[in-house]
C-alpha cells in the first residue's frame, strides 16, 4: 500500500519493477505487482518524491511517499553541505528535474524560468543557445554585475562569457541536471560572501544509483518558426510613401521589386536533441554516465549550434561509508555557426522595392547600395541582408569542462565530525574564425576578412571544511558547526592575432603588440556556519565569511560578510500539533551582509602604463612611436555591500496538498561600484569605478503549490508564484547634490550618444528619461512639440523627466500538470507587469529622415510613420515618451502533452511527448516581443515558437 | 597563500619600468603629443582615453573644431548625435557631452603633461641614473610637455574661462584643484611661454611634429591678440612683437594655397610651425582630419577620387552662405581659397546634407591628386596633418594688432603681409585695410581651421544680434543669443566632483 505523510492512501501511483512492468495504485493506495527477490521497486506519482526500494522476501511492500514540494524530510543542498528542509532558516527554492520546463531547452537556466518566486529569467533572444539575463530579487548592483553566482556540484563557475560561445551556460547539458537550488536571502547566500549579493544558484547534477543499470534514452525533434515580423512598409506602401514625400532623386531610386526582406532571412528551423544515460552501480560504486548531442538550427538562416556533451559521475564509498568520494566530470564541445545578426536590422530597413539579386558581377550578385562615383559600396547604407548571411562564415568551437572530486571523511573515532575536501576546476576555451569573401560588399574595401580568435579560461578551486553535527539529547538540542577555507583562482588567457583579408594578406598595422595577455584574479576565503536547533522547533543559523580579493588594494582587500537567521517550527508546538488540517507552519527571519566585486577591472587600484597598438602610434620626426599611457586608477575601491533583511513563512495544509511560502525582503546596497567623474586634473581617467551610492530593493514573494485533484485516475498539480519588487536608487553622489540629475545610459539607434535611460536618486534603476510628448485633439503626436516641464520657455535637456521603468514591478509564474491514467498534460505561463520598453524601431524608423536622409539610398520605415507622419531631423523627438510603450505581458512558455505507452520490446518503457514552446504572448506592446531585457527594443533576434516531439525509452 | 592576492598584469608595466631609460621616456613623451591626434591607445578605437563620450568623438581636434566652428557661420553639421545640434542652436547646457568631452580631453592632456614633467624632474632623472646627453634630451621633452600644457590651458582659457588649475606640483588625487580665473590663466600661460622661449629648440630645428621657440611665440601672439577678451586689457603691441618674431624666423608661405590641407602636407614645413600628425596606417582614429575629410564629403562629391577616401563620405559638414559670400565667386576663380561644392546655397533644413555648400579644403590626396599612399585597407583613415600654428595666421595677427593700435609694427608692412596671402591665393591685392577687412580675410584664409568662434568674440559678433548668419541660434534667418554664451559652461560632472568650482555666469 502507498500512503502519504498523513497515512492516507495515495491513488494513481505508478509502481514499476526494475523500470519495466508497471502497476497503478487504487483509491486506497493499494497495488499488486509481481517482483523477484532483489528487484527494485520504483514508486512515482506527480506531486510526490520518487521512491525506490529493493524487494526482499516479503509479500507486502508498503511505502510512504513524501510530497515533492515542501517536503520536510527532504535534504536540501546549501552552500558547503546539505540540510534537512525542516532545519532551514533561509529562503531557498528547490526545483527538481520533474518540474523543469519541457521541450528542447539548450541552456540550464531556462529550466526554471517562471518556476521560482523572485527569480526572473529573460532569454536574450532566439538565437541557438542564446543566454539569459538572470535576476534574483532585482539584482543588487547598479553598474557592476547583477548576475547571480552559479555553483555546479560545488564549483563556482567563472563569471562572464566565453569567447565564441553565445552563452557559456549552454556548455552544460540540461539533461544532466538533477536539481537547481536558488538561494535568495542572506542567511542562505552569505556563506558565499563577496559573490552572493545577487543570489546563488546551486546546480546539482544527476548521480548514480544502487541496483542494476538503468538506461535511459530520449530524443526530441523540433521545428521552430517566427510568429511575427517587425512591422515595416511593404513595397507598395513604400513606393507610395516615397512618391508622396520624396524628392525627384529619391523617387528615381525606387525599384520595381516586391521583396519582403524578413521573409528572406528567416526560415523554419529544425533541431534534434538526443541523450543517452546509464546509471547503476559497479560493485558498490554508484555511477552515472551520459552522452548528449544537440543540433539546433537558428530561425535566422545559416545559424547553427551543435553540442556534444558527456558526463560521468562516480560515487565510491570506502571504509564502511566513512569515506565518501564524489567525482563529477562534465565536458562539452560546441560547434557554432553564427549567422550575421546585422541581417536582422538590415532586413528591417532595406528598401523593399529592391531585388535580392540583380545578376551583377560584383558583390556576389547581390543588390547593394553603391557610391555613384566609384561604384564602391555605400557605407552609409544597410548591406543586403541575404548577402550578409550568405557571405559570412563565422564559426567557433568552444570546449568546456567542469569537474570536481569531493572527499568526505567521517572520522572513525568521532563520527559526528566530517572533513570535506573539494578539488574542482572549470576550464574552457573558445576559438573561432570569421571569413568574408573579398566579393562581399560588407568588407569590400579591405578585400574581405579572414580572422581568428581564441581565448581560454582556467578556474581552479580548492576547498576544505570540517563539519561537526551532534544531537545533544540531554538539552534537547542539535548543533551543526562548519568551518572552512577556500582558494579560487581565475585565469584568462587571451591570444592576439593579426588581421587578414580574404586573400590571406595581412592587414597593415594589425600585428598585435603582445601575443597573449593573462589577466588573473584570486579569491581567498574563510567561512563558518553554526546551526543550532532547540527542541527541533527553534532554529538558529549564523554564518560568516571573510573574503580576500586580488582586485583591491591591500588596505581594502578583505571583507567580512556575516548573517544571522532564526526560524520557528510553529506546527510542532503542542497547540498546533494536533491540528490535522495544518501540516506545516514555520516562521523565518534573517539578516545578513553580502558583497559583490564582479564587473570591475582586475588591477586598476594602481596606475599601470599601457603600450599603444601599431595603429595608434604617433609620429615625431620620421619615427612612429608606440606610446606609453598611464592608466586611470582608484586605490580606495572596496566591496560593494548588500544588507538583506528577510522575513518569511512556510505553510502547508491538508497533508501539504496546499503548501507554499511567503517572503518579504528589504535589501540595501551601499558603496555601489559606480562609475563616477573624477575631478578634472586629478586622475588619468575622467571616470572611474568608485564606491558611491546606495540602492534599495524591497519586495514580496508568494508561492502556492496545490494538488486540487488526486484520484486513482486523475491527478492535478497547480503551482503559482508572484513577486513584487520595488527598486529605488537612494544615493548617487558622495554628498547629496540636487543639481545632479543622474547618470544617463541606454544608447539608442538614431544618432551617436543618444541615451534613453537614467539612474536618478528616488527613481528606479533603468527609468526612461524622456521629453513629454504633446498630442493634438485627435490624439496624434505633434512632431517636436513637448511639454516645457520646467517652464523656462525653451525646450532643452532640462525638460526631460524620469518616466516609467524597464524592469517589471510584478511578475508571476503559473504551472499546471494534469495526469489521467497514462496521459499527462501541462503548461507553464509567465507574466510581467509594469515593465515598459522603448520602441527604438518606432522612434528611429518612424520618420521620413531615415527613409531619405542621405543621398543615393532609401531605407524602409516602420509602420509607425503612417500613424505619426513624422519628418525627423530633430534629435529631441527620438527621446519622446511617445515611444515608451507598456510591455506587460503574459507568455505561455510551454504547453506539453505526454503519453506513457508502457512496456515495449519486453524490457523497455516508452513515453511519448509533444510540447509547444513559446506558444503565445498576450500583450499591448506594439513591437515584436515585449520581453526585452534592458528595455530598449532594437534589432531583437525573435524568439520563435517551437513544436517538439519527444520519445523516451527506459530500459 | 595571501601573497597570491598580489596579482600583476602581464603586459602593463609600472612607471619605474617605463621611465628606466631614454627610450621609455620617449614613448611616454610620444603620448603627450599623441593624445592630440588619437582617441586612445588602440587605433582606431577600443581603448579610449576619455570616458562618457563616444570614442570616435573624443580626440582633441574634432572636439575643439566643433566648439570653435559649429556655432559660427563657417560650418553646419547635419547629424543628430546627442548634444551636437546644440552648437548651432546655441543652447548648450552644462551637460553637453561634446563640451564635457573637450573639457576632459584638455585636462587629460594637462594631466599627462604634468605626469611627464614630474617623471622627468632632475631628481627623478638622477635617481634613475640618467645623465649627460640622455638627461639633456629628456629635459627638452620636459620643456615641450610644459609647452603643450600651456597650449591646453590657453584653449581652456579661451573656451571655458575659469577652470581648475593643476601642475606637476600637485600630486595626483591628493587635493581637489582650485579654480583659476581667466586672467590668472592668461598670466600663467604668458609666464610659462616666456620662460620656454629661451628653453625650446630654435625655430625649424626640432623634429617634425615637435614644438620649438616659434610655436611659443605664435601662441603668445595669438593670446596677446585676444588679451582684451581674456583679461580686459589689450596687448596689441605684444601681439605685434611676437607675430613679428615668428614671421622673421625663416618661415615662408607655401606657394599653393590648395596644397595646404592635403595628405602630403608634411611637405609644407616652410609654413607650418606646429602640426598634429596623422597617418592612415599608423595613427588611426575617427577624429582629427579623418573627421574633417569624411564629414565634409556630402552630396555630389566623389569620395574616392577627389577626397582620397574609398570608404565614402559621412554627409555631415557644410557651410553657410555667409562664408561663401565673403569670396568674389564660389568657384575660386578670383580667389583660390574658395573651395566649395555648389549644392544648394540656402539652408532650410540643417539635417539635409544637400543644403549649404560643401567644402573641399581638407582632402586625403597628394599634390598629384593620388590617394594618400599611407591608407588603411578599408580606405578610411587619412594622412592629412593639421597645423595648430601656421605662418599665415601670424601675418593676420600682425596686421590686426597693428590696426588695433599695437606699436612696433607699421601699416605698410601689415598691408604687405596681407597681400602676400592674397597673392598666393590668386586674389587681387588691396591697398587699404581695416579691422573689419581683417575679420573677413581671416575667414577667407583660415576658415575651418578652428579660429572662428574666438575671432567673432574678439569682434563682438558671436552673440546677440549685431551679426547674424543662417541658423545662428538654430533659426533659419539667425537670431541673437545671450552674451554669456561667449564662454562655455564648466561641465556639471566636474562641479559635482570638485566643490571648489563655480559655474560660469548664465549657466
Amino acid at each position: 500500500r502507498v500512503t502519504d505523510a498523513t497515512g492516507k492512501g495515495v491513488a494513481g501511483v505508478t509502481v514499476s519493477v526494475n523500470g519495466t512492468s508497471a502497476a497503478t495504485t487504487d483509491e486506497n493506495g493499494a497495488y499488486t505487482i509481481s517482483a523477484a527477490n532483489g528487484a527494485s521497486l520504483v514508486f512515482s506519482s506527480v506531486g510526490f518524491e520518487r521512491r525506490e526500494l529493493t524487494v526482499g522476501e516479503q509479500t507486502n511492500v508498503s511505502v510512504t511517499l513524501q510530497t515533492a514540494t515542501a517536503n520536510l524530510g527532504e535534504v536540501v543542498v546549501v552552500g558547503y553541505g546539505t540540510q534537512r528542509r525542516r532545519d532551514l532558516t533561509g529562503s531557498i527554492t528547490t526545483v527538481t528535474s520533474k518540474d523543469f520546463q519541457k521541450g528542447v531547452i539548450p541552456t540550464p537556466e531556462q529550466l526554471i524560468a517562471g518556476k521560482v518566486a523572485g527569480v526572473q529569467i529573460t532569454s536574450n533572444g532566439g538565437a541557438p543557445g542564446a543566454g539569459s539575463t538572470i535576476r534574483i530579487r532585482g539584482g543588487a548592483s547598479l553598474n557592476a554585475s547583477n548576475d547571480p553566482l552559479i555553483v555546479v556540484d560545488g564549483v563556482p563557475l567563472t563569471a562572464g562569457g566565453i569567447n565564441g560561445a553565445a552563452n557559456p551556460l549552454a556548455l552544460i547539458n540540461p539533461n544532466d541536471i538533477e536539481s537547481m537550488n536558488v538561494l535568495k536571502d542572506a542567511s542562505a547566500t552569505a556563506i558565499y560572501g563577496s559573490r552572493a549579493s545577487n543570489g546563488v544558484i546551486i546546480i546539482t547534477t544527476k548521480k548514480g544509483t544502487s541496483g542494476k543499470p538503468q538506461v535511459s534514452f530520449n530524443t526530441q525533434l523540433s521545428a521552430s518558426e517566427n510568429t511575427r515580423r517587425v512591422e515595416v512598409l511593404n513595397a507598395d506602401q513604400f513606393r507610395e510613401l516615397v512618391n508622396a514625400r520624396g524628392n525627384a532623386d529619391q523617387k528615381a531610386l525606387l525599384g520595381t521589386a516586391n521583396t519582403n526582406w524578413q521573409d528572406q532571412i528567416y526560415r523554419t528551423a529544425f533541431s534534434q536533441d538526443n541523450n543517452l544515460s546509464v546509471r547503476g552501480s559497479l560493485g558498490r560504486m554508484p555511477y552515472r554516465a551520459s552522452v548528449g548531442f544537440l543540433n539546433q538550427d537558428g530561425v535566422l538562416k545559416t545559424g547553427n549550434m551543435k553540442r556534444t556533451s558527456g558526463s560521468l559521475s562516480l560515487s565510491p564509498r570506502f571504509f564502511d561509508e566513512h569515506l565518501r568520494v564524489d567525482i563529477n566530470l562534465k565536458g562539452a564541445v560546441t560547434n557554432n555557426q553564427f549567422a550575421d545578426q546585422a541581417a536582422i536590422g538590415n532586413a528591417v530597413t532595406f528598401d523593399p522595392t529592391q531585388p535580392v539579386t540583380n545578376g551583377g558581377k560584383r558583390y556576389g550578385g547581390y543588390f547593394e547600395w553603391l557610391l555613384p562615383g566609384s561604384g564602391l559600396p555605400n557605407l552609409n547604407a544597410p548591406r543586403n541582408p541575404v548577402g550578409l548571411l550568405n557571405q559570412r562564415d563565422d564559426k567557433s568551437t568552444v570546449q568546456r569542462s567542469i569537474g570536481n572530486a569531493q572527499f568526505d571523511y567521517k572520522f572513525h573515532f568521532l563520527p559526528e565530525l566530517r572533513a570535506n575536501v573539494n578539488l574542482g576546476y572549470d576550464i574552457s576555451e573558445g576559438r573561432g574564425t570569421v571569413f568574408v569573401p573579398d566579393s562581399a560588399a560588407a568588407q569590400y574595401n579591405r578585400k574581405g576578412q579572414n580572422t581568428e580568435y581564441k581565448r581560454g579560461y582556467v578556474n581552479t578551486l580548492f576547498e576544505a571544511y570540517l563539519n561537526y553535527v551532534k544531537d545533544l539529547k540531554n538539552i534537547d538540542s542539535r548543533i551543526d558547526v562548519m568551518a572552512g577555507y577556500s582558494y579560487q583562482d581565475f585565469l584568462t588567457k587571451y591570444y592576439n592575432y593579426a588581421d587578414f583579408n580574404a586573400r590571406g594578406e595581412k592587414i597593415p598595422g594589425s600585428d598585435p603588440i603582445f601575443a597573449t595577455d593573462e589577466p588573473r584574479y584570486t579569491l581567498l576565503s574563510y567561512y563558518g556556519r553554526l546551526n543550532y536547533g532547540y527542541k527541533g522547533r527553534y532554529l538558529l543559523t549564523a554564518t560568516v565569511r571573510r573574503d580576500g580579493s586580488s582586485r583591491f588594494a591591500e588596505a581594502n582587500r578583505w571583507g567580512v560578510f556575516p548573517s544571522l537567521a532564526l526560524a520557528w517550527n510553529v506546527k510542532d508546538e503542542a497547540f498546533l500539533r494536533n491540528v490535522a488540517a495544518l501540516s506545516n507552519l514555520k516562521f523565518r527571519v534573517s539578516y545578513g551582509v553580502t558583497g559583490q566585486q564582479e564587473g570591475i577591472n582586475y588591477y586598476d587600484y594602481i596606475s599601470y602604463y599601457n603600450l599603444s597598438g601599431n595603429t595608434a602610434r604617433y609620429q615625431l620626426g620620421n619615427t612612429f612611436y608606440n606610446m606609453y599611457r598611464p592608466g586611470g586608477y582608484y586605490a580606495n575601491r572596496k566591496w560593494e555591500e548588500t544588507t538583506t533583511w528577510n522575513a518569511g513563512l512556510d505553510y502547508g495544509f491538508l497533508g501539504n496538498r496546499i503548501s507554499g511560502t511567503l517572503d518579504v525582503y528589504y535589501r540595501e546596497t551601499n558603496d555601489l561600484l559606480n562609475e563616477i567623474s573624477q575631478s578634472a586634473g586629478t586622475n588619468f581617467s575622467n571616470r572611474i569605478v568608485a564606491n558611491v551610492g546606495s540602492m534599495i530593493n524591497k519586495g514580496i514573494e508568494f508561492t502556492l503549490n496545490t494538488t486540487p485533484v488526486r484520484t486513482k485516475e486523475w491527478s492535478w498539480d497547480l503551482n503559482y508564484n508572484i513577486t513584487l519588487n520595488k527598486n529605488e536608487i537612494s544615493q548617487l553622489t558622495m554628498a547629496p547634490s540636487p543639481s545632479y540629475v543622474g547618470n544617463e545610459y541606454g544608447g539608442v539607434a538614431g544618432g551617436t550618444g543618444n541615451t534613453i535611460q537614467i539612474n536618478s536618486v528616488n527613481y528606479p534603476r533603468g527609468a526612461f528619461y524622456t521629453y513629454q510628448q504633446v498630442y493634438n485633439e485627435a490624439g496624434k503626436p505633434i512632431e517636436n512639440l513637448f511639454v516645457d516641464r520646467n517652464k523656462d520657455g525653451v525646450i532643452n535637456n532640462s525638460d526631460r523627466y524620469q518616466y516609467k521603468q524597464a524592469d517589471p514591478q510584478v511578475f508571476m509564474g503559473l504551472s499546471s500538470n494534469v495526469g489521467y491514467r497514462k496521459w499527462n498534460a501541462g503548461f507553464i505561463a509567465r507574466a510581467n507587469f509594469g515593465n515598459y520598453v522603448y520602441n527604438n524601431l518606432y522612434s528611429n524608423l518612424g520618420r521620413f529622415s531615415t527613409v531619405g536622409g542621405l543621398p543615393n539610398i532609401l531605407n524602409n520605415a516602420s509602420v509607425n510613420i503612417l500613424e505619426s507622419g513624422f519628418t525627423g531631423g530633430n534629435v529631441n523627438q527620438l527621446l519622446s515618451d511617445y515611444y515608451i510603450q507598456n510591455a506587460s505581458f503574459l507568455r505561455m512558455d510551454n504547453i506539453n502533452l505526454g503519453y506513457n505507452v508502457g512496456k515495449v520490446l519486453r524490457t523497455a518503457n516508452l513515453r511519448l511527448s509533444a510540447t509547444v514552446m513559446n506558444a503565445f504572448v498576450i500583450t499591448k506592446y506594439k513591437g515584436l516581443d515585449p520581453e526585452i531585457s534592458g528595455g530598449i527594443d532594437n534589432n531583437f533576434y525573435p524568439r520563435p515558437r517551437t513544436y517538439v516531439l519527444g520519445v523516451n525509452l527506459d530500459f | 597563500c595571501t601573497k597570491d592576492l598580489d596579482r600583476l598584469p602581464k603586459n602593463e608595466i609600472t612607471s619605474e619600468q617605463v621611465y628606466a631609460n631614454t627610450a621609455g621616456y620617449k614613448q611616454a613623451f610620444a603620448k603627450v603629443y599623441g593624445a592630440f591626434a588619437l582617441t586612445g591607445n588602440q587605433g582606431p578605437a577600443g581603448n579610449g582615453d576619455i570616458q562618457g563620450i563616444d570614442e570616435g568623438f573624443s580626440d582633441f581636434l574634432r572636439l575643439y573644431w566643433k566648439a570653435q566652428e559649429l556655432p559660427t557661420e563657417e560650418a553646419v553639421i547635419g547629424w543628430g548625435d546627442a548634444g551636437l545640434p546644440d552648437f548651432h542652436n546655441m543652447n548648450w547646457g552644462a551637460n553637453n557631452p561634446f563640451l564635457q568631452g573637450l573639457y576632459y580631453r584638455c585636462f587629460y592632456q594637462i594631466t599627462l603633461a604634468n605626469d611627464f614633467i614630474r617623471q622627468s624632474s632632475d631628481a627623478n632623472l638622477s635617481s634613475r641614473g640618467i645623465s649627460g646627453a640622455d638627461a639633456d634630451e629628456i629635459r627638452r621633452y620636459r620643456n615641450e610637455a610644459r609647452f603643450l600644457r600651456a597650449y591646453q590651458y590657453s584653449v581652456l582659457m579661451d573656451l571655458f574661462g575659469n577652470v581648475p588649475f593643476v601642475t606637476e606640483a600637485d600630486a595626483l588625487g591628493s587635493v581637489l584643484p582650485k579654480q583659476a580665473t581667466r586672467a590668472e590663466l592668461f598670466t600663467y600661460v604668458e609666464t610659462e611661454l616666456k620662460e620656454l622661449e629661451t628653453l625650446l629648440a630654435d625655430p625649424k630645428t626640432n623634429e617634425y611634429g615637435r614644438a620649438d621657440k616659434a610655436a611659443a611665440w605664435a601662441l603668445l601672439a595669438r593670446n596677446y591678440l585676444n588679451a582684451e577678451v581674456f583679461t580686459g586689457t589689450q596687448r596689441n603691441t605684444d601681439a605685434v612683437t611676437y607675430s613679428k618674431k615668428v614671421i622673421d624666423a625663416g618661415f615662408t608661405l607655401e606657394p599653393n594655397y590648395r596644397n595646404l590641407m592635403l595628405a602630403d602636407n608634411q611637405l609644407n614645413r616652410n609654413e607650418f610651425i606646429l602640426t598634429i600628425n596623422y597617418d592612415g596606417l599608423s595613427t588611426q582614429s575617427y577624429g582629427g582630419t579623418t573627421f574633417l575629410v569624411h564629414a565634409a564629403v556630402v552630396d555630389n562629391m566623389d569620395a574616392k577620387n577627389d577626397f582620397g577616401i574609398p570608404s565614402g563620405g559621412w554627409f555631415g559638414l557644410r557651410t553657410t552662405k555667409s562664408l561663401v559670400n565673403l569670396f568674389p565667386d564660389a568657384d575660386g576663380n578670383a580667389d583660390k581659397r574658395a573651395q566649395f561644392q555648389k549644392n544648394t546655397l540656402e539652408i532650410n533644413d540643417i539635417s539635409k546634407s544637400s543644403e549649404g555648400y560643401g567644402v573641399r579644403k581638407f582632402r586625403n590626396v597628394t599634390r598629384t591628386g593620388a590617394i594618400a599612399p599611407s591608407i588603411d585597407a578599408g580606405g578610411t583613415f587619412v594622412s592629412v596633418d593639421f597645423p595648430i600654428f601656421r605662418l599665415a595666421e601670424q601675418h593676420l595677427i600682425y596686421a590686426e594688432a597693428t590696426l588695433r593700435g599695437g606699436t612696433g609694427g607699421n601699416q605698410a608692412t601689415a598691408l604687405q603681409y596681407i597681400n602676400a596671402l592674397r597673392t598666393r591665393a590668386g586674389a587681387p591685392t588691396v591697398s587699404t585695410i581695416n579691422t573689419d577687412f581683417i575679420l573677413d580675410e581671416r575667414a577667407r584664409e583660415l576658415y575651418w581651421e578652428g579660429f572662428r568662434r574666438t575671432d567673432l568674440i574678439r569682434y563682438n559678433r558671436f552673440t546677440e544680434g549685431s551679426y547674424l548668419w543662417p541658423f545662428k541660434g538654430g533659426v533659419k534667418e539667425g537670431r541673437g543669443v545671450e552674451s554669456f554664451r561667449k564662454l562655455y559652461p564648466i561641465p556639471t560632472s566636474d562641479l559635482t566632483a570638485n566643490p571648489n568650482l563655480k559655474q560660469n555666469t548664465g549657466y
